[in-house]
C-alpha cells in the first residue's frame, strides 16, 4: 500500500556564516515523508539533524541560510513561497516541539494561553473551543488536572510534565507533520518512558506525520519507522527501522551501534582504608535535609557510580564531599581521617586530593583563559610549579589527555570541540594531582562516539594514576561500562548499594527495577513490552 | 499578595534608613561649607555685637549633634525652618516650586516615556535597518550635547518664529492648556535628553531576548514579527525597562536645574540655585532631601513593579 507523500526535499544546501565566509551545514540531503509516517533523524550533535529539521518547516535559524534544492510540503514549495505564507502553514499545518521545553515555553505567560496562541491567531478556532480543545489533549497526554494545569505559569509544572504540554501545543491545530527536536534527551529516563508512549499514541491518533530528531539509537528505534542517519551534513544510509537496527549497511551506522560495547574489566572486591568514606551523611537547605543518612565508601582504582533522578541528591553529596555544603550530621573520611565540614575550614593538601569534573565544559572552563592558564594554575596554586617545569607539566597533561601539546597549549575553550572541552576538564583536575576525582554528568553533553572516548580516557587514567572516581550520572548505560560498584538514590537516601554486577543482574529494591527497566533498548518493540508488563502488573490485586 | 506588601513594607523601612542616612550626609555637608550665615546676613558692616545676637537668636551657637536633631525632629513634622534670604518658612517657598517641577517632570516624562520605548521596540523589530541606526544616531546625537545647548537651539528654532515662548510664567490662575503650552519648550528639551536613554536600553533588553528558545518557538508557531516583540520579548523584558524608566523619571525631577534656569521655569532648581548663590543652607537642605526622597521613591516604585511583572516571582511553586 503507497502512502500518499507529504513532504519531500530533494538536494537540500544550507550554509551557515561565521564572519565574512558561508561554510555548508547540509550538503545535498534528500528526504521523503509519507502521510502519518514517523522519520527517526539521527547523528552526533553538529551533523545537521536540527537545521534539517527547521528546513523542512522552510525555517533557517539566524545566521543560516538555505542555498539551494527544494522542499516541497504538500505541493508548495517551501524554500520559494512568500514568508507570509510559510508562516501561515507554521504552527498550523507543521508544527514544532523544543529539546528543553523548560526554555522553550514563554515564563511570562500561562500554559493554556501559549496552546490557544497558534489557534486563535491562524483562524483555525475560537479562544473558547481552543481552551476546551487543551483541556482535552492535556488529558490524553495524561497530564495530572487537565482542567487545571494549563492555568500555571512554566515554572510550576516539572520537565516531563512541560514537555507533554509542549507536545500537547503542537497539536493544538492538528497539523499534517510534528518536528520533534529531542523532546526527551533533558528528561530522567523513568520520565522518558512517559514522554515518548504518550508523543507515540497521539501521534498515532491523529494520524500525523512527524521527523524524529534524536541522539540516542534506542529511543528512535522505539519511535520511528524509519530512519535517516547523518554526518556532517550528510546523509549516510536510510532504510526502515527493523532493517537498519538488524542490518546496517554502512561502516558508521554499525560504529553508531557497536559504542555501546566498552565495558571495564572486572575489578576484585577492593579491600583496605577506602579513600573516601561517607558515614551517615545528613545535608541540607534552609529548612529542608536533601541528604538523609547516606553512607558509601571510594577506594583507590574503583570507580562508584552514583545514580538517581534529578533531584534525587547526587550533586549534593559530591557538594558535601568537597566542603561546598558542610554536613549537618554524619563524616566523611578522606584515607581515614576525618575532613573539616566546610571546605574553608580545609588545608590547602586537602583540598589538592579532591577534584571535580562538571557536567558542562562549556560553562566550566573560563573563555577567556588560554589551556596553559587553565590546566596551570592549579599546578602552580597547588604544588607550587614555575617556569620551565611548570610548561612541562602542562605538556605532560595535555599529553596525557591525548591533545598534541604544541598545537593546544595556546588556544582557548572556543577552539576547541565538546569532548576536547571535556579532556582539558579533565586535565585540569589531574593538575592538581588528586586521588579522588568527582565526575559530575561529565558524559551527559556529549555525542555517544565522544563518550566513549572519554569513558576510555578515564579508565586508562584510573589505572595509570591510582584514581579513585566518584560518577555521578543518571545514565545506566554509562554505569553499565565503566562503574565498579553502584550506588542508587532516590530522594536524598541511599536506595541500594553494592557492586555492578549483582545490583544489574539481581535489583533487590523495586526502585532500583523500575530505574533499570526504565533505560530504552535497541529492541523496536521495547516500549511496548515494558507498557504492557507494566500495566499487567498495575492491575495486580 | 502578603508577599507583596511585606516586600513594600520592608522596602518602605530601608527607603526610610536610606533617607535618614542622606539627612546626616547633608547636613555635615553643609556644616563644612565655608562662612558665617550672621555675617552673610548682616553684611560686612555689621557690629560684632549684633553678630552674636543673631547668631544666639539663629541657635548658630549650639553644637552641631543638637542644630541637626532640631532640624530633623522639624523637618518630620513638615517644617524646615525659615528661609533666611526670603524670611518665609521654606515649606511654603517649596510647596509651589514642588509642584510647577513635579508638573514639568510629569509632562516631559508624559512625551519621552512612550516616545522612547516605542522607538525601542521598533528599533529592535527592525534592528540594523536604516531606521534603527538611524534612531540610534539622533538619540545619542540629542544626548551628547549639553542641556542647556540643546535648550538654546530649541529656542533658537521655535521661539524666534514666535511658535512657543522661551520663558515660562506661571502663577496660580494659569490654566492648564496655557502651562502644557508654556512649558513645551523645557518639556521637549528634557525628553531630547533622556530618550536616548529609555529608547537604548529597551531595545538592548528585547534583542537579548530574542535568541532564547521561546522567541524561537513563538516563530515557528507561525507568529508575526510584531507579535513575536511585544507578547513573547517585551513582557520579559519588563524588568530592565522599568528600572531605566525610574532612574530616568528620578532624573526629570532632579535633574531640571540647568533647564529650568534657560527657561526662566519657577521650579525647584532655579530655587535651589537661588539658595546657594544667598547661602540660604536651610532651603538647600530642604530641596536636597526631596532631591533624595524622589530617587528612594522612584526606584521602590521600580522594584515593586518588576516584581508584580514576574511570575516567577508572583506565583511561586
Amino acid at each position: 500500500m503507497e502512502k500518499k507523500t507529504l513532504l519531500t526535499i530533494k538536494d537540500l544546501q544550507l550554509e551557515g556564516r561565521s564572519g565574512n565566509a558561508w561554510h555548508p551545514i547540509i550538503k545535498g540531503v534528500d528526504l521523503t515523508l509519507h502521510k502519518g509516517e514517523v522519520l527517526g533523524l539521527i547523528g552526533e550533535s553538529g551533523a545537521g539533524k536540527s537545521t534539517l529539521g527547521l528546513a523542512a518547516m522552510g525555517f533557517a535559524r539566524d545566521g543560516c541560510r538555505i542555498s539551494g534544492g527544494t522542499i516541497d510540503f504538500d505541493g508548495i514549495d517551501l524554500r520559494t513561497a512568500p514568508e507570509s505564507l510559510r508562516r501561515g502553514l507554521r504552527g498550523k499545518r507543521i508544527a514544532y516541539v523544543a529539546q528543553s521545553a523548560a526554555a522553550s515555553f514563554n515564563p511570562a505567560h500561562r500554559l493554556i494561553n501559549q496552546y490557544c496562541e497558534s489557534p486563535v491567531v491562524h483562524g483555525v478556532m475560537a479562544r473558547e473551543k481552543a481552551e476546551a480543545d487543551a483541556v482535552e489533549l492535556y488529558g490524553r497526554m495524561r497530564l495530572p488536572n487537565p482542567d487545571e494545569i494549563g492555568f500555571r505559569y512554566p515554572h510550576q509544572v516539572s520537565g516531563g510534565q512541560l514537555q507533554r504540554a509542549m507536545t500537547a501545543m503542537a497539536m493544538a491545530c492538528r497539523p499534517d507533520l510534528i518536528i520533534f527536536d529531542e523532546p526527551t534527551t533533558a528528561l530522567d529516563v523513568t520520565t522518558q518512558i512517559e514522554v515518548l508512549a504518550a508523543i507515540r499514541d497521539i501521534v498515532r491518533q491523529f494520524g500525523t506525520a512527524a521527523i524524529y530528531i534524536t541522539h540516542d539509537l534506542a529511543v528512535v528505534a522505539q519511535m520511528a519507522d524509519r530512519i535517516k542517519v547523518l554526518l556532517r551534513g550528510d546523509e549516510v544510509e536510510d532504510a526502515d527501522t527493523r532493517s537498519m537496527l538488524t542490518a546496517p549497511r554502512e561502516e558508521y551506522t554499525k560504529s553508531l551501534w557497536a559504542v555501546r560495547s566498552f565495558a571495564r574489566a572486572e575489578q576484585p572486591t577492593a579491600t583496605g582504608t577506602p579513600v573516601v568514606s561517607v558515614r551517615s551523611v545528613t545535608a541540607g537547605y534552609g529548612a529542608l535535609d536533601v541528604l538523609k543518612d547516606v553512607s558509601f565508601d571510594i577506594h583507590a582504582r574503583r570507580t562508584v557510580a552514583v545514580v538517581g533522578e534529578s533531584g534525587s541528591g547526587k550533586s549534593t553529596t559530591a557538594r558535601v564531599i568537597t566542603g561546598l555544603l558542610p554536613q549537618r550530621n554524619g563524616q566523611v573520611l578522606f584515607n581515614g581521617n576525618p575532613l573539616p565540614p566546610s571546605f574553608k575550614a580545609r588545608s590547602r593538601n586537602e583540598l589538592r586530593q579532591c577534584q571535580m569534573i562538571y557536567q558542562m565544559a562549556d560553562t566550566a572552563l573560563n573563555p577567556k583563559l588560554r589551556l596553559r592558564e587553565l590546566i596551570g594554575r592549579p599546578a602552580e596554586m597547588y604544588l607550587g610549579l614555575k617556569g620551565k617545569a611548570l610548561e612541562a607539566r602542562i605538556r605532560d597533561l595535555l599529553a596525557l589527555i591525548e591533545l598534541e601539546p604544541d598545537r593546544y597549549i595556546d588556544r582557548l575553550p572556543s577552539e576547541l570541540s565538546g569532548g576536547q572541552k571535556q579532556r582539558i576538564g579533565i586535565a585540569r583536575a589531574l593538575a592538581a594531582e588528586p586521588q579522588l576525582i568527582i565526575c559530575d554528568e561529565v558524559t551527559s553533553a556529549l555525542d555517544q562516539i565522544v563518550q566513549e572516548g572519554i569513558l576510555k580516557l578515564l579508565d586508562r587514567l584510573q589505572g595509570e594514576l591510582n584514581l579513585a572516581y566518584m560518577f555521578i550520572t543518571h545514565d545506566l548505560a554509562t554505569v553499565k561500562s565503566i562503574a565498579d560498584e553502584v550506588v542508587v538514590m532516590q530522594q536524598g537516601v541511599v536506595v541500594e548499594r553494592g557492586p555492578k554486577a549483582a545490583i544489574f543482574a539481581d535489583p533487590k529494591e523495586d526502585y532500583t527495577n523500575l530505574l533499570l527497566s526504565s533505560v530504552p533498548e535497541m529492541d523496536p518493540d521495547w516500549l511496548n513490552r515494558l507498557l504492557v508488563k507494566r500495566s499487567a502488573k498495575a492491575q495486580e490485586p | 499578595m502578603t508577599e507583596i506588601w511585606r516586600m513594600i513594607s520592608q522596602r518602605l523601612l530601608l527607603g526610610v534608613l536610606t533617607l535618614f542616612i542622606i539627612s546626616v550626609v547633608i547636613f555635615g555637608a553643609t556644616e563644612l561649607l565655608p562662612g558665617d550665615l550672621a555675617r552673610e546676613l548682616l553684611g560686612q558692616s555689621a557690629t560684632p555685637e549684633t553678630l552674636a545676637a543673631l547668631r544666639e537668636q539663629l541657635g548658630l551657637n549650639e553644637s552641631a549633634p543638637v542644630r541637626y536633631w532640631n532640624w530633623l525632629t522639624g523637618v518630620m513634622q513638615g517644617d524646615f525652618g525659615m528661609s533666611m534670604a526670603t524670611k518665609m518658612p521654606i515649606s511654603e517657598l517649596v510647596g509651589t516650586r514642588l509642584g510647577n517641577t513635579l508638573f514639568l517632570a510629569f509632562y516631559a516624562a508624559a512625551l519621552a516615556v512612550p516616545f522612547s520605548l516605542l522607538l525601542g521596540v521598533l528599533a529592535a523589530l527592525w534592528r540594523n535597518s536604516i531606521f534603527d541606526r538611524a534612531s540610534n544616531a539622533l538619540a545619542l546625537t540629542a544626548i551628547s550635547f549639553p542641556e542647556f545647548f540643546v535648550a538654546y537651539i530649541l529656542i533658537l528654532w521655535l521661539s524666534q518664529s514666535g511658535l512657543f515662548p522661551s520663558m515660562v510664567r506661571i502663577t496660580d490662575t494659569t490654566s492648564m492648556g496655557e502651562r502644557l503650552y508654556m512649558a513645551f519648550l523645557p518639556a521637549l528639551t528634557l525628553t531630547l535628553v533622556v530618550t536616548a536613554h529609555m529608547m537604548r536600553m529597551t531595545r538592548a533588553a528585547i534583542i537579548n531576548l530574542l535568541a532564547s528558545p521561546y522567541i524561537e518557538m513563538a516563530r515557528l508557531k507561525g507568529m508575526s514579527p510584531m507579535r513575536v516583540v511585544l507578547r513573547h520579548a517585551v513582557p520579559n523584558a519588563l524588568s530592565p525597562i522599568i528600572n531605566v524608566v525610574a532612574l530616568n523619571l528620578a532624573y526629570l525631577i532632579t535633574g531640571v536645574v540647568v533647564v529650568e534656569v534657560v527657561f526662566v521655569y519657577p521650579g525647584l532648581g532655579q530655587l535651589m540655585i537661588d539658595a546657594v548663590s544667598n547661602r540660604d543652607i536651610a532651603v538647600v537642605q530642604a530641596i536636597a532631601l526631596i532631591f533624595a526622597a524622589a530617587y528612594v521613591l522612584l526606584n521602590l516604585l521600580a522594584d515593586v513593579l518588576s516584581t508584580i511583572t514576574n511570575p516567577r516571582l508572583m506565583h511561586r511553586k
